[in-house]
């Protein structure tokens, strides 16, 4: 039997007041698989991840994660397979690195919790600092916190806003190769990056939104001369 | 629900943040209403002494339950946990609990203060104080904890929240300020029985309203 869709959405829109920050937008995503969304700052990339997250409500269209309606009764049971890595890093200052994965752990009922957290503490490098509170990191040190706490629960969707950001040479490597091995296993993965030959490199798919529109889509892996005319097409020099 | 406010009173205990900022703010107001109260003037002091308690209480406490949402804005922490598979009603109980606690913890270390300034023996009465004022919290924090969800995504959440909170409180503060007067003044707690039962049937209201409203303010 065919897997079903990981994402489909239809006819996004989703305004702020009188801004329309998405204008409509379509996007399909299949199981195995890493997207990645380029486009100027303020195309609606970060909102786009937002309402795929569940964590906002589109204006109009519709949203079905793993078949089901995003926004529907079953909207607890699918954000426990789902991962989100923002800008913010959702991490408390005041907690050690290894409490605040103990306490994702626990709202989201994982049994190994501690192995589990130790584990991706090892994964972060951050194995040395694990009870150091969270306000004394770095920006590259919480964002690979951050990763952690987002992989903590072994979604089978994760949605990445920019991963990259802050990390060093060494720690955006163990991002992709982490990516990689996800999507191996079946995983799905939506990220938008600034990045364009880190992303390209790694998604099967590229896209770029534009003033709340998938303005380009890749049919397959993106060829960097390829996405670089259509992004100049699309976008401009900018 | 546990997770939440065991993190809640954990990063309370290591910051002490809110019951020191509320202690502060409370003593400074009990002993600036007592003072302006002329203290001991035995006969109505034990009125007066709850009206001074719980203007205490309702801006200190505005303060703290405040506070327990500003700790989930830094970093947007919020949003954590509203990605997370948690129903905002077991935030909404988390939150609640959490800060029924520290109004207790607050009051346990203002209420003996007040009466020694106002000359109250309240020692006798003790058990009888602590239900009237545990029912008057569980409202309180009930309404405070909604609204404060709501005003600490907006610009102007220091002066949203007592607007948007004190005039819904006024029945149940009027009720409780009586309260915890005539215990104060040596009433038994059967004698109090009415304001009891009204008390337990507003924060029976508030408790409902906030547990159904919370998913909407919180998500909203």
């Amino acid at each position: 039997m065919a897997r079903p869709v990981v994402v489909e959405a239809q006819g996004l829109v989703r305004r702020f007041g009188t801004a329309t920050v998405l204008a409509g937008v379509d996007l399909r995503v299949g199981p195995g698989t890493i997207v990645a969304i380029f486009g100027p700052n303020g195309a609606g990339k970060t909102t786009l991840l937002r309402i795929l997250a569940t964590l906002l409500a589109p204006s109009a269209g519709a949203v079905s994660l793993f078949g089901n309606d995003a926004f529907g009764s079953h909207a607890g049971v699918l954000r426990r397979r789902i991962g989100l890595v923002a800008h913010e890093t959702f991490l408390y200052p005041d907690l050690t690195a290894t409490e605040n994965l103990l306490y994702y752990a626990r709202l989201y009922r994982i049994d190994d919790g501690s192995e589990r957290a130790a584990e991706l503490l090892a994964w972060a490098g951050l194995d040395a600092h694990r009870t150091r509170p969270v306000r004394s990191f770095s920006r590259g040190m919480a964002q690979r916190l951050a990763l952690a706490r987002a992989l903590l629960h072994r979604p089978e969707l994760l949605l990445l806003d920019e991963p990259f950001s802050g990390l060093d040479a060494a720690g955006a490597e163990a991002v992709e190769t982490t990516l990689a091995r996800m999507r191996e296993a079946g995983g799905t993965v939506v990220l938008t990056t600034h990045d364009v030959a880190r992303g390209l490199a790694l998604s099967d798919r590229a896209c770029i939104l534009n003033r709340g529109r998938l303005a380009w889509e890749s049919l397959g892996r993106a060829p960097a001369d390829a996405f670089a005319a259509a992004y100049r097409r699309v976008v401009g020099d900018g | 629900m546990l997770a939440i406010l065991w993190k809640d009173l954990r990063i309370e205990w290591r910051t002490k943040e809110m019951l020191s900022s509320l202690a502060v703010l409370a003593v400074l107001l009990v002993l600036t209403l007592t003072f302006a109260g002329q203290a001991g003037t035995v006969g109505a002091s034990a009125g007066r002494l709850a009206g001074a308690l719980w203007v205490a209480f309702l801006f200190a406490g505005l303060l703290g339950i405040q506070r327990s949402f500003l700790l989930e804005r830094e970093n947007q922490c919020l949003a954590g946990l509203l990605v997370s598979p948690v129903d905002a009603t077991s935030l909404f109980l988390a939150k609640l609990v959490g800060n029924v606690i520290v109004l207790g913890l607050m009051q346990a270390l203002i209420v003996p203060l007040g009466a020694l300034f106002m000359g109250s023996g309240m020692a006798a009465n003790l058990p009888a104080l602590a239900v009237v004022l545990a029912l008057g919290n569980i409202g309180f924090a009930a309404v405070a904890t909604v609204f404060a969800a709501a005003a600490v995504r907006t610009r102007a959440r220091e002066v949203m929240l007592p607007l948007l909170v004190l005039p819904l409180l006024l029945p149940l503060v009027i009720l409780v300020v009586k309260a915890t007067g005539a215990v104060l003044g040596g009433t038994s707690l059967g004698e109090v029985g009415p304001s009891l039962t009204y008390l337990l049937a507003f924060d029976a209201i508030y408790c409902t309203a906030g547990w159904m409203l919370f998913e909407f303010v919180v998500r909203e």
